[in-house]
């Protein structure tokens, strides 16, 4: 059986979905007077990753991310479409992949509230059949990586969010998945955790050529880590490509907050149009040089304070979204 | 051949392995504070010893119910609180799959290589149950020494076979109740009125009850076959309800029946489960 073979490092892709979709049915109404109405989570969504890559899943709140990742690790079945996963149809053959892939839920944690973390990675062993030795091995490595050692002790409850979240990387590579899945695994942290989160994944990248699929809010992640970005909106694929690729196909203008002393009709300088007015504070969205406005703006007002805002991928997502919209509309 | 044997111990021993090692490993987890271990034990004897109890006084002050004795009271209640605290040792905590289905931890179990009924089983698997299981095989050890029961060797091998059946009809019961909560949120307590009330329905002889409870729990859900069938056969006692007498053999075959329903139950629900949005 030639599909058994793990991908790690092969040539085929180590995820492939191919027209992939999910509907789910919703009854709604009074009792007796109920519809059923289905609604569509996923539709028609394709995308490949190779070996090795570092790829993002992004868009926003309800685009159909989770319901994505549900699907590649076989918690969902689709209904719609093709997908293999190590070469395995995910929701028939969950088991067995589940041995080699590696899931982070940022959400929840996979480990035990009441058990020591030391514990708990001792019931992971069990449960992927990591030999003794080898798990020495690698929680030696691991610990040593993600500063495992001042609480491996301590019961999973009294962690800290970035130690909880080290905590279950470390539960989720100690198998040595070939395909490492996360779900938001810097959500709620500070950016000092976040950076060691985002090192340590970019090392087991370099030097395991473990491939990673992650779903993130945060561009941080994003700049730091993917190389390539699949964006997701409203169930339908909106993007596939790189980075700099999707910040041009949607020009975002970055946005100039200004506090003046008083409150001041709109300001139109060059290079700037107000966008919106509160009180003292305007919005001026930024068409040219934000030194050269924010130069115009002070000889002309009595300004506060000054804040530039770069545009977040939310907002590059659903400019995104807009524009395909118009394009078909 | 060869891939056969490799799918059978893949689908049978890995998930009996998988469930004594992760029961083992949460055993030493939590005899790491011992003295909450021994008294959560010793209270939760005392309640088992406080519902045998209750079988003693019924029976103390009636002295016969429906023909049956003290003795062999005491015989059907301990061997009730046996089945049902082995069934609960091994399957009681799938009682709160609608926790793990709201709080997502469903998902997280999906996601690793042990099939999600050994994981839930053995979540927190506490030793302490051990404390009903204890005072029920001593009530029956007792009670089966004390009734007037004409042994031989066929009734000596069908003890273990009678205890293991009837564990397998709780557990299986157990599996049923949770399947519910696949599908309706808060089925637990519903769920609860079979686990835990049929347990309270098999301390008693059936001979007590209405013809037709005695009918549903014998041919609808079988709780007949954990103690008053088995019970029948080892005393050599004709059926005062008037069912076929042939019935009390049947109870390995009526376990082995009812895991299978509760098998395609859980099978069942998972396939239907839509997971929770996050």
């Amino acid at each position: 059986m030639t599909t058994s073979e793990p991908n790690t490092g092969g040539e085929g892709p180590v995820i492939e979905a191919v027209g992939l979709g999910r509907d789910f049915v919703l009854s709604e109404g009074p009792f007796l007077r109920r519809r059923r109405r289905t609604v569509s989570a996923v539709a028609d969504v394709t995308f490949t990753v190779r070996p090795g890559e570092i790829v993002g899943y992004l868009g926003p709140n309800g685009a159909g991310k989770s319901s994505t990742m549900k699907m590649l690790t076989g918690i969902l079945t689709p209904s719609a479409g093709y997908l293999r996963v190590n070469g395995l149809e995910p929701s028939r053959e969950r088991t067995r992949l589940a041995s080699r892939i590696g899931v982070v839920f940022g959400q929840r944690t996979t480990l035990w509230w009441d058990l020591p973390l030391k514990d708990s990675l001792e019931l992971v062993r069990h449960m992927y059949r990591v030999p003794a030795a080898d798990h020495a091995r690698r929680l030696a490595e691991l610990t040593e990586l993600l500063e495992l050692g001042p609480f491996l002790a301590t019961p999973v409850r009294q962690l800290s969010l970035g130690q909880r979240m080290r905590g279950d990387l470390t539960a989720a590579l100690l198998h040595g998945p070939g395909l490492l899945v996360l779900d938001e695994p810097t959500i709620g942290l500070d950016v000092v955790s976040k950076s060691t989160i985002r090192e340590f994944l970019l090392r087991l990248n370099a030097e395991e050529g473990t491939t990673i699929l992650l779903t993130t809010h945060d561009l941080g992640d994003v700049e730091r880590l993917c190389r390539r970005v699949v964006v997701i909106d409203k169930g339908r694929l909106a993007y596939d490509g790189d980075l700099e690729g999707l910040r041009a196909s949607v020009p975002t203008p970055r946005v100039l907050v200004v506090d003046l002393a008083a409150p001041a009709p709109p300001i139109e300088v060059e290079g700037g149009s107000c966008v919106r007015v509160d009180g003292p504070r305007q919005w001026l969205e930024l068409s040219g040089n934000p030194a050269a406005v924010i130069s115009r703006v002070a000889g002309r007002h009595e300004v506060v304070d000054l804040t530039l805002r770069e545009p977040d991928i939310e907002g590059v997502v659903s400019a995104l979204y807009r524009g395909a919209v118009a394009e078909r509309g | 051949m060869a891939d056969l044997l490799a799918r059978t111990r893949e689908s049978v021993l890995w998930p009996v392995r998988a469930y004594v090692l992760l029961a083992w490993t949460w055993c030493r987890a939590l005899a790491q504070y011992p003295a909450s271990l021994v008294m959560m034990t010793l209270s939760t004897a005392l309640g088992a010893f406080a519902e045998m109890g209750a079988v003693f006084v019924v029976f103390g002050h009636a002295g016969e119910v429906s023909g049956f004795g003290m003795a062999e009271g005491l015989l059907i209640a301990g061997m009730a609180t046996t089945a049902f605290a082995c069934a609960d040792m091994v399957m009681g905590m799938v009682e709160v799959l609608g926790r793990h289905i709201r709080t997502g931890s469903l998902d997280v179990m999906l996601v690793r290589p042990v099939p999600p009924l050994v994981q839930m089983a053995t979540d927190r698997f506490a030793p302490r149950r051990l404390g009903r299981i204890v005072p029920g095989s001593a009530v029956t050890v007792v009670a089966l020494a004390a009734c007037d029961i004409d042994w031989s060797a066929g009734k000596v091998l069908m003890l273990p076979v009678l205890l293991v059946s009837a564990t397998a009809i709780g557990c299986a019961v157990w599996i049923i109740g949770a399947c519910l909560q696949f599908f309706v949120a808060d089925a637990r307590e519903a769920a609860n009125s079979v686990t835990y009330g049929g347990q309270a329905l098999t301390e008693y002889p059936m001979a007590i009850y209405p013809k037709n409870v005695v009918r549903a729990a014998t041919f609808v859900l079988p709780l007949a076959f954990v103690t008053w069938q088995p019970a029948l056969y080892l005393l050599d006692r004709p059926d005062p309800t008037g069912l076929p007498e042939s019935l009390r053999f049947a109870t390995p075959f009526v376990a082995v029946a009812l895991c299978a329903v509760a098998g395609a139950c859980w099978r069942f629900g998972l396939r239907h489960y839509r997971s929770t949005g996050s």
